[in-house]
């Protein structure tokens, strides 16, 4: 048995999954803030992930990085540690730890819709998965993201004379906005927040297409009529917006399926695209998985445990305490 | 339905006045009738239908959601025709019928038909069409949209003022073909019978002392109290009497008492107010009875209202409203020789200058009125706010400083600014009690100071509200302090707004709530 606490430190191997304090080994399932810090010793994770956390905090954000591909292996003692896709953002990663006799798999975020721009997820099974809830109530179930694109487009041909803030994450989100734009056609001049240009030209170094982007500074202003401007969520009611007349706000999130939660928000176009899963997607990958055990990091685990225990899943809640609850990420 | 549906999510996200009206205009553009003659009735509360009860949804869900999960769902949405349209899963195939069909045939169906009728519905629409078809059978809408927003919408998109419509608007009938083809130039006005509509009211302007009383005879006009009540306007014919708001709104069924009482053949102005045989009391006093709907006769017998009448714009079929003020005053005067309780004439006040007024004005710790009104003798009834016909000339408002305590984000263009605010006084325990929420009264640059204020010193967030550091005095000027055991301080404030930010103040000098509650309370 390969023994893991509740903290996803990994005994036999002294290596951390995605800790929230400097270590002497991590694993990290990707670059969002609230799974990768600067300050380990040992990084492993996937070249995407290395790169991005480099972008964000700099070369020498840990001593050392050790990249792997999906689908490729590094055996640390008696551990087999493995990585694929988790379709979440790029790079990103479901981690397996293998033993011949037990297999763990930490799915980090995730989610199983086939989304074009990052490479599908795969269903890898186990004894014991550890998975995230962000979404984790029956309530939600997320339309095809091209739908929501597509309802932006027709509320900006009908409404020139707006400016359109779409609020979305600056790592992953914005990007994949951006890309579902241009391939619904979109190909006028995007504009974005000054938090995300890097992160949109790696993805484009990586192939991802999201066409002409400028920065959304007010020497550009009497350009945004009718215009798309991508900020990350907490600009959007911020001092930052005020420069923008005629402000539509928009946002891309799983939380815009709840109208109430849009309208508390000011939200007036609610994008509902998600870059986790939503409650059918998680209970699909735990049955495929053929998991007995499932632990469940963080989100909305009541639900999530309760369906596990009516299937006869043993199901156990980590609540771990640093995870973004605001599901802005 | 479709339409209607993807309407109402629209609107309930729009809080611009102008986007809801282009959204509301767009909407009667497109759609066809009857079906924009449902949705107008939907939106302006004017569609009755046997209240299917919020309960009769959540035990269809029951019967296809695990319960547990369920009440977790509702726990988390809060909402429940969203929690129960989110969760019921959509059934390929089928068409959502349009809206008047669909409230035509709920209206036919049997109550064993029910049920499997409304199933089939939810099953064939999608989430928004559920939530849409729920929000609307279980009655209230609340979309933040008032009828006489949808009602100018109707006026822009016909081009005409919206008090044509609103003189018409209670002779209108569903589907409202004819309001329609009237609006798109196909026909002519609809033509109703001056008894069964609203006309809309002559409103006063406030008083500027410089401008409008130097060159003013006394001789000239006729001063009344402005009465603290609510406006109201008696439509009264051999088929019954009806009462409007001043917005045009019905609120007969508020009143049963007064309606049932009230006997004759013409449309009278005046004003509502809570008490008994011609005295009245106060504002909050009415309130309670404003708040019921549908009050029991129980609750009636204690909270007895009347109204004071002050004008007439029919009488017996004759149209008075070109007569001058005194003319119409005559007409009164003789209707009111004999006792119409529970109508009243609303006294006039003699007065030979305008001191004297200005200190009958001022007279204002009985609460009943808030000051004077000052009309014309030879003004006609005019809709809308004719200029130097009517002034009001309310009361000196009063103030009082307070200690801003919480603060809130603003709608439309102030959304980035932190731009309501609750404010609060000490209490016996040395405890900070809130005593009102104020958001006018501040110039563009105090918003600017006040927001970077709430900014820098927030202590606490609950959800879209800061609680800020306790340092900073604002002098608020209010129109009136009443009781009230709503609000832990006791009191509460009409019309609260900033009149001076006192950034200089120190808190210690702030009047307590005892304090307070001595100087404008007893």
């Amino acid at each position: 048995m390969i023994s893991i606490d509740n903290k996803l430190y990994i005994r036999d191997i002294d290596t951390y999954i995605d800790p929230f304090f400097p270590v002497e080994r991590a694993i990290i399932t990707h670059g969002h803030a609230d799974h990768a810090r600067a300050g380990h010793k040992h990084v492993l994770c996937t070249p995407e992930t290395s790169d991005i956390m480099k972008i964000r905090y700099g070369e020498n954000c840990a001593s050392s990085f050790q990249t792997i591909k999906y689908g490729h292996s590094v055996k640390i003692g008696k551990i087999s540690v493995t990585l694929y896709p988790a379709a979440h953002i790029l790079g990103s990663a479901q981690v397996l730890l293998e033993t011949e006799k037990h297999r763990i798999v930490v799915t980090g975020d995730y989610k199983t819709i086939l989304d074009r721009h990052l490479d599908p997820f795969e269903v890898v099974p186990c004894d014991l998965l550890i998975t995230e809830a962000t979404f984790g109530l029956p309530i939600f179930k997320f339309n095809k993201p091209e739908m929501e694109i597509e309802r932006l487009l027709d509320n900006i041909s009908k409404n020139r004379e707006n400016t359109f803030l779409i609020g979305a994450y600056s790592l992953g989100k914005a990007q994949r906005i951006i890309w579902l734009l241009r391939e619904a056609g979109f190909s006028d001049d995007i504009f974005v927040h000054g938090s995300m240009d890097k992160l949109c030209d790696f993805y484009q170094s990586k192939g991802i297409r999201l066409g002409t982007l400028r920065k959304a500074t007010l020497d550009n202003r009497k350009d945004f009529k009718g215009k798309i401007i991508v900020a990350p969520p907490s600009a959007l009611k911020d001092r930052w917006s005020r420069r923008f007349e005629n402000i539509t706000r928009c946002y891309a999130s799983g939380w815009m399926q709840v109208k109430q939660r849009a309208k508390q928000s000011q939200i007036e176009i609610p994008l509902v695209i998600s870059d986790h899963s939503d409650w059918n997607e998680l209970t699909n990958t735990i049955k495929q998985t053929g998991a007995e055990k499932v632990w469940i990091t963080h989100g909305r685990e009541d639900a999530l445990k309760y369906w596990c225990e009516k299937n006869g899943i043993q199901a156990e809640p980590l609540s771990l305490q640093h995870r973004d609850e605001t599901g802005e990420l | 339905m479709k339409a209607f549906s993807n309407l109402l999510s629209d609107l309930i996200l729009t809080s611009s006045r102008n986007r809801k009206l282009s959204l509301l205009e767009q909407y009667f553009s497109s759609t066809p009738d009857p079906d924009r003659g449902y949705a107008l009735a939907a939106l302006t509360g004017s569609l009755n239908f046997k209240n299917i009860k919020s309960s009769f949804f959540k035990d269809l869900i029951k019967e296809k959601q695990d319960e547990h999960l369920f009440d977790l769902s509702y726990d988390y949405v809060g909402d429940l025709a969203e929690t129960i349209s989110l969760l019921w899963d959509q059934e390929k195939g089928g068409n959502m019928p349009k809206l008047s069909s669909l409230f035509e045939n709920l209206k036919k169906a049997k109550t064993n038909e029910l049920k499997n009728h409304i199933i089939n519905i939810l099953n064939i629409s999608t989430a928004d069409q559920r939530w849409a078809f729920i929000k609307l059978f279980t009655g209230g809408l609340r979309i933040g949209v008032s009828s006489r927003l949808v009602k100018q919408a109707l006026a822009n998109y016909g081009n005409v003022d919206l008090e044509e419509i609103e003189k018409i608007w209670h002779g209108l009938r569903l589907p409202y073909i004819n309001l329609f083809s009237w609006l798109e130039n196909k026909s002519s006005k609809p033509k109703i019978s001056i008894y069964d509509i609203f006309h809309p009211m002559m409103l006063a302007h406030p008083l500027v002392v410089e401008k409008d009383l130097v060159a003013a005879n006394p001789k000239d006009f006729v001063a009344e109290y402005k009465w603290d009540g609510i406006r109201v306007q008696i439509v009264s014919h051999g088929e019954g009497c009806r009462l409007y708001s001043r917005t045009g709104d019905e609120v007969s069924k508020s009143f049963p008492e007064i309606i049932k009482t009230i006997q004759g053949n013409f449309v009278l102005d005046g004003e509502l107010l809570a008490g008994i045989n011609n005295n009245p009391k106060t504002f909050n006093d009415l309130q309670q009875r404003l708040n019921k709907k549908a009050p029991s006769e129980k609750f009636i017998e204690k909270n007895p209202c009347f109204i004071k009448v002050y004008d007439v714009l029919f009488f017996n079929g004759n149209d008075l409203r070109d007569k001058t003020l005194i003319e119409r005053k005559k007409v009164l005067n003789s209707y009111f020789s004999t006792n119409r309780s529970p109508m009243f004439l609303s006294e006039t006040i003699e007065f030979k200058d305008w001191r004297f007024l200005d200190k009958i004005r001022d007279i204002s710790n009985k609460q009943i009125h808030e000051g004077v009104m000052i009309k014309s003798v030879f003004s006609p009834y005019i809709a809308g706010r004719p200029r130097g016909k009517w002034f009001k000339w309310k009361r000196n408002p009063k103030n009082v400083d307070a200690i801003i305590m919480y603060a809130q984000r603003g709608h439309g263009k102030r959304s980035s600014f932190y731009s309501d605010y609750t404010f609060g006084v000490f209490n016996k325990e040395k405890e900070l009690v809130p005593i009102g929420k104020a958001y006018s009264g501040f110039t563009d640059e105090e918003l600017n100071r006040l927001d970077k204020f709430v900014r820098s010193k927030t202590i606490n967030r609950f959800g879209p509200v800061r609680e800020v550091e306790k340092t900073l005095v604002v002098e608020i000027a209010f129109d009136e302090m009443s009781l009230s055991n709503r609000h832990k301080s006791g009191i509460a404030l009409r019309f609260p707004r900033f009149k001076r930010i006192r950034w200089d103040k120190p808190t210690n000098e702030v009047e307590t709530l005892d304090q307070i509650r001595k100087n404008f309370l007893e």
